[in-house]
């Protein structure tokens, strides 16, 4: 297969449950030795795409292949190419990390010997050659996802599926899940990962799909779908909340979008595609003002905020300023 | 599926159904292994009820010539072996909570191999506990009056019997969303089945309705035939109509928990 032919090609998949439509129409590919990060809320229907291109569960109608193998009719074929970690760690808490991707490596019919090395090939890889021979109970959060990563690469899967890699990670566990994803891309491998943080897919994914409802609501390069959500985001955040719709103010004039303000934490958000640029231009304006500032900087888009531009939903602004009044008390 | 699917599937069972159950007794086996307690809490129950029914009910109910500890003992080994059938279904039911069922399921293994694993480690455990049982029997009165053949087929028969409703439990289990569940369901159909039954009393004492039930129930007809392999009396009848049941049992419930696997949304 060329490296340009995709390895998973999605046409219009539909799957309910009774009345809930989980996914309705679904369609992308991924290429070869590329990572598609599929970027929804709650509910919108990641879980339920990666099990049926898993093989664990049937559309209802529409089609998927894997590898050039149909998901829903030729499952004996898909299996020995998809490697899946799934939204919770499938380890036995009672077996040692060792003995967990033993039996993987069994399960996938490799000889005694060769499961074995391949085991501690692994564990070496992912960092748990110390804590190989422990009960895996005993394993941190940030261990079972990289022993259940690991466990998805014992066959060495064409294609592997991560389902929310690092959700329940702290900072320096996401980080290490993302460098060993990295690594893993820069091998050749092809992924398909959801995730519910914009930067998660930022970091890692060359194609972001973005699903709500059981539908693509969006679909592009990171950048481009950074830009259709008003790109760089400015943040502003005051300690006197009196001070909050002056901030509003300035920043719906200077801004490319409505700014958004959160009452309860004194934060004034605008998106600002060129942000770098006009940062000292705002901070100048604010300055003369006489606004005291707590906390200014620029940052990427939140998925809200990439959900609230891509359909629509935001509240009417017209960047008009008020005068307003401060009462002293 | 489509038919070359289908043969697929069967010469994949065929090539690899016994070596997947394999790995996945061993691994359920090891959870006994590494958990102690769960052993012996699992053994302590099955051990008292031989010796709060011996000694509790033991005096008030007639069982003719026959001693109420000759009679009670096949009972209760059916009845343990009942109760721990339950254990299969809700094992499965957490791995299907915890994500194992998943991850096995999209692995190219048999697919009967994660039931078939399950109910192969119960049936070890239930293979271990029964002959305690036997064993805290012989300490306070119990006897064989037969041969070692029919008390060794005694044996074996109590341990298929419940490996049989193992596979009840098993599509049970993975039809439920709790493990909580499949334990609260299964007790719904095994208490009326133990008790409406020759396990602790002989059934000519029941009203006829209940009679009429009982001596047709799965539970009479092995235990009848457990207590003849025992005693060294007439066992062939309810030897033959037990096995039957048996072999009725797997022919649905084997491919129908198989079937639920399969289909775990
Ligand atoms: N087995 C099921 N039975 C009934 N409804 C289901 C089942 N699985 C998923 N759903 C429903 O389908 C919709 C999509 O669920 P899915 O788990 O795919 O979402 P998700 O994007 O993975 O969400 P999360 O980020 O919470 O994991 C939800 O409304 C969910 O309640
Ligand atoms: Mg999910």
């Amino acid at each position: 297969m060329s490296p340009q032919a995709p390895v998973v090609v999605v046409r219009n998949l539909s799957k309910s449950f009774g009345d809930i439509k989980a996914l309705s129409g679904v369609s992308f590919d991924v290429h070869a030795g590329t990572v598609v990060g599929l970027l929804g809320p709650n509910g919108a229907g990641k879980t339920t795409l990666v099990r049926i291109l898993t093989t664990l569960l049937d559309a209802d109608t529409g089609s998927a292949h894997v590898a050039g193998f149909d998901v829903l009719r030729d499952k004996a074929r898909v299996r020995p190419v998809v490697g899946l970690a799934g939204q919770y760690a499938a380890i036995d808490p009672v077996m040692t990390g060792r003995e967990n991707l033993v039996m993987v490596a069994r399960l996938y019919h490799l000889p005694r010997a060769e499961a074995e090395s391949r085991a501690s090939e692994l564990l070496m890889r992912f960092g748990l050659t110390d804590a190989a021979d422990r009960q895996s109970d005993t394993y941190s959060g940030g261990m079972r996802r990289r022993l259940d990563l690991a466990a998805s690469l014992v066959a060495d899967p064409r294609v592997l599926f991560l389902d929310e890699p690092t959700t329940g990670l702290d900072p320096r566990g996401r980080m290490e899940l993302w460098a060993m994803v990295r690594d893993l891309v820069s091998d050749g491998m092809t992924v398909l990962l959801t995730t519910q943080y914009l930067d998660e897919a930022d970091k890692l994914a060359d194609r972001i799909v973005v699903i709500d409802h059981g539908r693509i609501i969006a679909e592009g390069e990171t950048d481009e779908l950074k830009g259709m959500a008003g790109g760089t985001y400015l943040t502003v955040r005051v300690n006197d909340l009196s001070s909050v719709e002056p901030v509003r103010c300035v920043l719906a004039q200077e801004g490319d979008g409505p700014a958004m303000v959160d009452d309860s934490s004194g934060e004034v958000s605008v998106p600002l595609a060129r942000g770098a640029a006009k940062l000292a231009g705002i901070v100048r304006r604010l300055d003369e003002a006489d606004i005291a500032i707590a906390d200014i900087g620029l940052r990427q888009p939140t998925l809200d905020e990439v959900f609230l531009s891509l359909t629509g939903h935001v509240a009417s602004d017209d960047g008009s300023c008020k005068q307003t009044s401060t009462e002293e008390s | 599926m489509s038919m070359s699917g289908f043969m697929t599937a069967l010469r994949s069972e065929a090539k690899y159904g016994l070596g997947d159950t394999m790995q996945l007794w061993k691994r359920n086996l090891l959870a006994y292994r590494r958990q102690p307690d769960l052993l012996v809490f699992s053994t302590i129950q099955p051990v008292m009820f031989v010796l709060l029914f011996a000694f509790v009910f033991g005096g008030a109910i007639q069982t003719g010539p026959i001693p109420y500890i000759d009679f009670l003992l096949p009972g209760i080994l059916v009845q343990s072996g009942l109760f721990g059938s339950t254990q299969t279904g809700v094992g499965l039911a957490e791995d299907v909570r915890s994500g194992m069922i998943d991850r096995y399921r999209s692995l190219p293994m048999a697919r009967s191999a994660v039931i078939a694993g399950r109910i192969l480690a119960d049936t070890t455990r239930n293979m271990f506990v029964l002959t305690l049982m036997v064993g805290v029997g012989l300490i306070i009165g119990f006897r064989f009056h037969g041969s070692v053949a029919g008390a060794t087929a005694m044996l074996l028969l109590g341990v298929v019997f419940a490996q049989a409703f193992s596979w009840i439990s098993a599509a049970i289990g993975m039809s439920v969303r709790r493990a909580e569940t499949a334990q609260v369901a299964s007790f719904v159909w095994i208490f009326p089945l133990t008790f409406v039954s020759s396990v602790f009393v002989p059934i000519e004492t029941m009203p006829d309705w209940l009679r009429a039930v009982a001596q047709h129930s799965p539970v009479t007809l092995t235990v009848d035939a457990m207590r003849g392999l025992a005693l060294g009396v007439e066992f062939w009848g309810s030897l033959m109509r037990s096995l039957a049941w048996i072999v009725g049992i797997m022919v649905i419930f084997v491919p129908v928990a198989i079937w639920r696997y399969r289909k775990i949304a």
